[in-house]
Parts: C-alpha cells; structure tokens; sequence
C-alpha cells in the first residue's frame, strides 16, 4: 500500500481518557507539519512513529520497508531517524562535539564531510568545545537539531522544537530551520500548534483533532478547506506564494505579485524577484460588495466567493478566489446577511498589509 | 607492630567494595527504574543490615554458611572448605553487611538519570544496553564514588559480623577491628592505640576525600 516515497501508518491505542486512532499515507519529502491544539495527539503520533510507545497491531510501512506490524516492531535504535523533542535534551556529561558525534558513530552511513556542512548549516562551530550547561535556549536546540541530522536518519521527526523557546529565540532557529528546508532534501515532520510556524516551513499538512485526523493534504488545499473551522479556530487563513516586484523607498513598502493580484507590505521584504510566502489570517480580511473609497486599508483585490461555511456561534469562513489563489475570509454571519453574500458573486477583499508574514524559503 | 590484621582488613574491604559495585549495578538501576510492587519489597531487604544489630546478621549468616547451612554446604561439596571460620566467607559476610552502603548511592544517582535523555539516546541509535553504558553510567560517577568509598570504609570498621562467622584466625579472619579487641582484652593497650589510630586517622582521610570530591564535583 506505500510506495518508495511515502510512510504508510495505522495506528490505535489507548492511554487513560485519550485514544489515538489515525491512518496517514505521507510524502517522504519536504517537510509536513502536524498540526492540532494541545492533547490532540501530535506528540503521541510522533511517539509512536519513533518507537517510543508501545502500540501493539499498529503499521508503520517506511519506503515499503515494514518497521512495524501486527507480529514485530523494530525498536527504536533500529528506525534511523532523526527526533529534535522539545527541550534540547542534550547529554550533560558530554560537550556539544561528542553530543553530534553519539548518533553519528551508532550510524551506518555517515560521511565525515556532512559533519562540517551540518555544523556550518547550523551556525555552532564556535560552540563545539562548550558542555550543554554553557549553551543558550536557541544554541542548545540547534545543536539538538544537529545531533539528530548527523544520524543520517530517513527523516527527522520535530515536536515543536521551538515551543520551549520565548519569541526572540524562535525567531533565531526559524531561519536555521528554513535553510534546512531549502538546503537538504531530508523529510521533516514538523509538529506544532503554532499555525505561523506551520504555514512559515510546511509543504503538506495534516491535522490532528482528538486523536483522529480532521485533514490531511498539501499545505494551502488543506489550509482553505471550510470543513474544519472547529478544529483551526483563530489559525483559519490561507498562504500565498508570490514575487517582490517592486519596493517604494519612499513610504518603504514592498509590492508582492501573485497569479491573481498585488499586494502591498511594509518594509522591504528582499530583493526584487524573490520569492516570498504570504500567510493572511480569515480574520484580517474583510469584504465589501464596492470598491470602497477613502479607506486606510491599502490591498484591495478583486475575487469571486466560492464557498461559505458557518463557524459558529457568530461567524462565517468564506473561500474566496483570486486568480488562482484562494483566500479565507472571517465574517460575521450579520454581515454576510445585510450584504446578502452568495457563492459566485464578485466582492472586493481588503487585506490589512500587517496579516502578512514570513519570506518564502529560499529557492 | 604486627601489620597483617590492617592488611588482612584492606583486602577485605577493596574485595568487598569491588564485588559490591558489581552487585549494585544491576540491583540498583532495577530499584531505581522498576514499577514493580515488589520494589519496596526488596528495598527493606537491602536496607536491613543498617537496622540489624551484627550479631542478627551474624547469626543467620552462621547458620547460612556452616557446612549444615545451604550455601555453606554447596561450597564444601564445591572446594572441600568451610565457609565458616574463612577469608571467603567473610567476604559473603561483608558484602551483605555492606549492601546498602553502595546500592542506595548508587540507586539514588540512577534515579537522576532522566528518562527522556535514555529516550534522545535510542533515536540516536543506541540500544537499551548502549543507553545503559553511555549515558547512564557516566552521569552516575559521582554516585559510584560514594558507593565505593562508603562499602570500602564500612567493611573496614565490621566487627560484630566477622566475631559471629569469622573468629579470630591470624591471616584469615583476624582483621584489624578483631585484632584491637584482643590485645584490648589482653590489656596490650600499646598495639591497641597503635592499631586504633591507624584506623581513626584512616577512617577520618576517607570520609575527608569522599565529601571534598563530592564538593568539588557540585561545583562544576
């Protein structure tokens, strides 16, 4: 049932009040977030995938490679991945050096050079002499991150690496971890509740509700389906993938294109050409049937409503297109009453710039 | 000065230490990982020579290794010599008289081993015994050194227990505290200063290096 470059899994148990019960066939490539609010899951997945917890009749097929059924389970020293938990968990009584270098001598296939291109990816070579007890929050989980990748592992298992971590740290490893997106070919699986940091580094998505899997696919197929908005609550938004063509010095704001529109962003986001990933929150775009006038909001794009989904008690999710680019919008479920909003009809989105996030990820 | 009652003592004592160390390894990363309802179960056994006057211990001990006793028998049947009244059966004597002298150090010191840094070890690709040697056992020097220093220093002071299953047999089972309760009963009160001394000054050295190391290491 799975191909050379997939995972195929099932897995089922029970722990106290919480039972786990997803069946996935996943990409082995890029990075795929896993998604759901606290308890849903997330960890005990990742868990299970790393043979850290017991569940017995489950299946974890690997490349067509069987590393778990109903008979055997390969334990966890013998699954070659990578796992970067959420605190460091580096050793105490060994210096960051012998730290990277305990999963590389358990390795089979581990060249010496990718010691130097993963220590220079990660920004540690002037850490290598330092103990654990001598490193910051953010410098400790990027040596975590390099410990798993010198294991050579098929993939590298993430739970919520930067959850541990307040908001200046976090944005000192998101680069890091973009460069290792756009550098290495490694599959990631990339657990969060965080939706910025999913929509920031994720190619597919999948998200966990309660134990069970509310949706699983490519990340914006996903992120603009109106059947979840339970389960996405605030995270409910779209991204937008698109190029800087132009940058205003004088009131510095940079101008994004997409296949659908442009849009204008505070600040100059790169050079002219580049890439760049949107992530616009259903909260922070509004619709009007007109073109309003004298307004403060600077992006107005032109779309066509295709679907309309209620989040109750108050709202309502409404898919737009743009172009080829979808969006998600939150209204009130007043709104879409007084304007009388309907699937097919053509209304004006304003966009507030400051929704926007995030560079894209390398090339 | 006969010396041979302080030598007879440290070979006791370094046998002891080192068989305990060995014993205490697996008893106490069980004692200090197990969910077991049998875990307080055993605790209390080990604990019990700490609670026992020596002359309990002894007494069972007697019985256990006299050529009636189990153990004293297969040994006889094994090497043709009593258990009783020998260096091997008292080094059997200490090690239970010592037990937990060197398992609580080292159970407490296994106890601090996290758990999830043995978990980050076998994603790395250590095996459950690779984890064990790797990890577990350096992080728990410190425990090993109160172990050892406290069996060694221990057996070096046993008295009750070799009086019961050791006597008094020069080169044997005279060690330095039976020694020094014979000349005190034969009022050599000189050789019983000379070998008192020795053992105060002695004893005070060990624990005057196990807490400076163990200050020394709290403060890395």
């Amino acid at each position: 049932m799975s191909s050379v470059g997939e995972i195929a899994l099932r897995y089922q148990l029970q722990r106290g009040d919480f039972s786990l019960q997803v069946a996935l066939q996943l990409p082995l490539s890029g990075i795929t977030g896993i998604f759901g609010a606290s308890g849903a899951g997330k960890t005990t997945l990742l868990r299970c995938i790393a043979g850290l917890e017991e569940a017995p009749g489950s299946e974890l097929l690997v490349a067509g490679e069987r590393w778990q059924d109903a008979i055997s389970s390969r334990p966890a020293h013998a699954r070659e991945i990578g796992y970067v938990f959420q605190e460091p968990r580096l050793f105490s009584h060994l210096d960051v050096r012998a730290n990277i270098e305990y999963g590389m001598r358990r390795s089979p296939r581990r060249e010496a050079a990718e010691f130097a291109a993963v220590i220079a990816l990660l920004g540690i070579d002037k850490l290598l002499d330092r103990k654990p007890a001598e490193l910051s929050g953010g410098e400790a989980q990027r040596v975590a991150i390099a410990r798993a990748l010198m294991r050579a592992p098929r993939f590298v298992l993430m739970d919520e690496p930067l959850a541990s971590l307040d908001a200046a740290r976090k944005s000192e490893i998101l680069p890091y971890l973009e460069r290792l997106h756009a550098e290495s070919s490694i599959p990631i699986f990339y657990v969060s509740h965080n939706i910025d940091e999913i929509c920031c580094l994720c190619d597919h998505l999948v998200v966990l509700d309660n134990g069970h899997v509310a949706a699983s696919g490519e990340l914006q197929s996903v992120l603009v389906r109106m059947d979840l908005p339970q389960v996405m609550g605030d995270a409910a938004g779209s991204i937008l993938d698109g190029r800087i063509a132009n940058f205003d010095a004088n009131y510095s704001l940079s101008l994004l294109t997409f296949a659908g529109g442009e849009l204008w962003l505070p600040g100059q986001l790169g050079n002219i050409g580049d890439r760049y990933r949107l992530r616009i929150r259903a909260n922070d775009v509004s619709l009007s049937r007109k073109r309003p006038r004298d307004t403060t909001v600077l992006n107005l794009l032109d779309v066509v409503i295709e679907a309309v989904q209620d989040a109750p008690p108050a709202t309502q999710l409404v898919r737009l297109l743009a172009g080829q680019q979808r969006l998600v919008a939150r209204i009130t479920r007043r709104s879409r009453e007084e304007l009388n909003l309907q699937p097919g009809d053509r209304v004006v989105a304003q966009v507030k710039a400051v929704a926007v996030r995030r560079p894209e990820l390398g090339e | 000065m006969d010396l041979g009652p302080l030598w007879l003592s440290v070979q006791l004592a370094s046998i002891t230490m080192l068989l305990l160390l060995l014993i205490g390894t697996p008893l106490g990363w069980w004692l200090a990982r197990t969910r077991s309802r049998l875990r307080p179960v055993l605790q209390a056994i080990v604990a019990l020579p700490i609670v026992l006057p020596p002359t309990v211990l002894g007494f069972y001990l007697l019985i256990l290794l006299g050529p009636a006793g189990s153990l004293g028998e297969w040994w006889f049947r094994l090497s043709g010599e009593s258990l009783t009244f020998s260096f091997a059966g008292l080094v059997i004597a200490s090690c239970i008289y010592s037990l937990p002298f060197a398992v609580q150090p080292i159970m407490s010191a296994f106890e601090a081993v996290r758990q999830s840094d043995l978990e980050a070890a076998w994603t790395l690709g250590a095996d459950r015994r690779d984890a064990f040697f790797s990890i577990a056992l350096p992080q728990s020097l410190r425990g090993y050194l109160n172990a050892a220093i406290l069996s060694f220093a221990h057996t070096l002071g046993e008295f009750g227990v070799v009086l019961m299953v050791g006597g008094n047999i020069p080169g044997e089972t005279r060690v330095i505290s039976i020694a020094i309760y014979d000349q005190v009963e034969s009022l050599q009160y000189a050789a019983a200063h000379q070998l008192s001394a020795i053992l105060l000054v002695f004893a005070f050295a060990v624990l005057l290096a196990m807490f400076a190391l163990n200050r020394q290491w709290r403060q890395q």
